[in-house]
């Protein structure tokens, strides 16, 4: 066993570290991040022409009298005007405000309640068989269905609006991590298995994490459903006490016939809603699929 | 079953093996019944000894690898370890959500090392499988070869008497497999490692080990032992090795000629 001729050994040692070298040097892919023109060209531009566009055929259709009455279709610039009023008047941030720090919170809520919930129904067969299935038939219930339940428990307040969020987007984060559980490879049990992460360690030190993509997908599908919700119950419930959030600027759009007010409020709706998925959710979804490798690159 | 021995392994009493499978039966439940997948198996590994598993399809080496693991219990018979294996898998089976480093650290980790020393055990370890620069790279940036071997470092960090490898190297090209080879024989020279290998490669069965064990199929029995007493290191090309595989070919091929006949 024992080496007869240890020149000979350590020169084969030499030619297999240099071998190895070599082929881990030819093996292994350079991966790089895209430049910024080519995700100005490729991402960023399309969505923009697109938005463009519809502005412009809008604005024609107001201009060449298409449609030629501004109680039902104003013209681009009247909302842009309604908006910059109330910029000035400094109560567009209110709105927004308004509205968005309820969202959150409650999604922060509905984050603390989902999680635990979600664990409990993935990895106990007695839970998962018990409320599984109707965690998964309440996704499909549209939230606004809880807004009158709530508003007869809680009164217009807004708990009512928090229950409302808790309700809609609890079963969306819960349902998330099972399903990110339910994807974990067996391969990485039995790999954690051999390493004795086995129990409450297996499950802090590889379920959550290998899960994590998929709850991710729950959060972002939570929060739209959180927004959602909120709207709604806003809407419903508008009481003037409770501070105007854009839902309630919506309805009062409504109330005062005042079509650009209406507009004014779906846009800044949509807006804060892609706004807060661009910034919270995508690059949170983009980071872990990219730390994985699993971007791919198209 | 595993912790009998580990206490042994404390010093009360010597231990003559890192594995001992003794009259291993088992079976599952399949759609004909009880199907039995190994009858009766009986093979010890001694300290530092490289023994290989040799067999065609359905000769349950990889139940018996999972078995010795402790991840299943035998149906009927007894085994006993030398302390928890470790095992490697065809699939790297590396955690994509840490880097290479950190994969090493997590088994540390699980083994109670303490936080200060984990990074520079970590270190030595990808050191040692000679992938000094690796510690900071995610799975994906590292080839196929470069993940089994930090998967190797990953299952030295257990530091078990016993390292057992289910078909570790199966799905990497020859060249690279070639290489690991010689890296894995060097290892275990360095580590004086028990290691149990299972390959249905006649030829890196001979490469690798000291004895060879064939199995039978259906249900998986130990067909016949060879004693491999080729000088390392060894060659894949070398005309012993050649010679060998030719005479342990011919007995797998008989043994899998036996199940066209009925």
């Amino acid at each position: 066993m024992a080496s007869t001729d240890s020149t000979t050994v350590a020169k084969d040692g030499s030619d297999l570290a240099g071998l190895e070298a070599g082929l881990d040097a030819l093996e292994t892919r350079q991966t790089g991040r895209t430049p910024f023109r080519q995700t100005f060209t490729e991402k960023i531009l399309p969505p923009v022409i697109a938005v463009a566009l519809v502005l412009a055929v809008w604005q024609a259709l107001v201009s060449f009298k298409v449609v030629d009455d501004p109680t039902k279709l104003p013209a681009p610039s009247d909302v842009w005007d309604v908006v910059h009023t109330a910029w000035l008047q400094g109560e567009l941030l209110g709105y927004i405000w308004t509205s968005v720090s309820r969202g959150l919170l409650g999604f922060c809520f509905a984050l603390l309640i989902g999680t635990p919930l979600g664990l409990l129904v993935a990895r106990v067969k007695f839970v998962r068989a018990a409320i599984g299935p109707i965690l998964s038939g309440l996704q499909s219930l549209p939230s606004v269905a809880w807004v009158p339940p709530a508003v007869i428990w809680l009164g217009l307040n807004n708990s009512m609006m928090y229950a409302v969020i808790l309700l809609g987007a609890v079963p969306s984060i819960a349902n998330g991590l099972v399903s990110g559980v339910d994807q974990v490879p067996p391969l990485f049990l039995r790999a954690g298995r051999t390493l004795g992460a086995t129990g409450l360690k297996g499950t802090w030190h590889i379920v959550l994490p290998a899960a994590l993509p998929g709850y991710v997908a729950g959060l972002k599908q939570g929060w739209a459903f959180s927004w959602r919700s909120l709207m709604a119950a806003e809407i419903i419930a508008s009481f003037p006490d409770l501070g105007v959030g854009l839902g309630q600027l919506l309805e009062n759009g409504r109330n005062a016939s005042d079509m650009a007010m209406v507009f004014e409020a779906i846009f800044l709706i949509l807006i804060v809603g892609i706004a807060i998925d661009l910034l919270i959710f995508s690059p949170l979804e983009r980071w872990v699929l990219r730390s994985r490798g699993l971007l791919v690159k198209s | 079953m595993a912790t009998t021995l580990a206490k042994a392994a404390d010093g009360t009493e010597a231990v003559t093996h890192a594995a001992r499978i003794e009259h291993v039966s088992k079976s599952f439940a399949g759609p004909a019944g009880q199907q039995l997948v190994l009858d009766d198996i009986t093979l010890d590994v001694a300290p530092g000894e490289f023994v290989t598993l040799l067999g065609a399809s359905g000769c349950g080496k990889s139940t018996l690898l999972n078995l010795v693991a402790g991840l299943d219990r035998p149906s009927a018979g007894e085994i006993t370890t030398d302390g928890r294996p470790a095992l490697m898998f065809q699939e790297h089976a590396l955690f994509p959500w840490l880097t290479a480093g950190k994969n090493i650290e997590l088994a540390l980790k699980l083994r109670g090392v303490p936080k200060p020393e984990r990074r520079g055990k970590a270190e030595e370890l990808l050191e040692l499988v000679r992938l000094k620069g690796a510690y900071g790279k995610r799975v994906h940036e590292l080839s196929g070869g470069m993940r089994q071997r930090v998967a190797l470092a990953r299952a030295l960090a257990q530091e078990s008497k016993l390292l057992l490898m289910d078909e570790p190297f199966a799905a990497l090209d020859a060249i690279t497999r070639d290489v690991l080879h010689d890296e894995l024989t060097r290892i275990w020279r360095e580590t004086q490692l028990s290691v149990l290998f299972v390959t249905h490669n006649v030829r890196e069965a001979v490469r690798l080990a000291e004895r060879v064990v064939l199995l039978s199929s259906r249900p998986g029995r130990i067909a016949r032992e060879w004693r491999v007493d080729i000088p390392q290191p060894r060659r894949i090309e070398d005309t012993a090795v050649a010679e060998l595989s030719v005479e342990i070919t011919e007995e797998l091929r008989g043994e899998i000629r036996r199940h066209g006949q009925h």
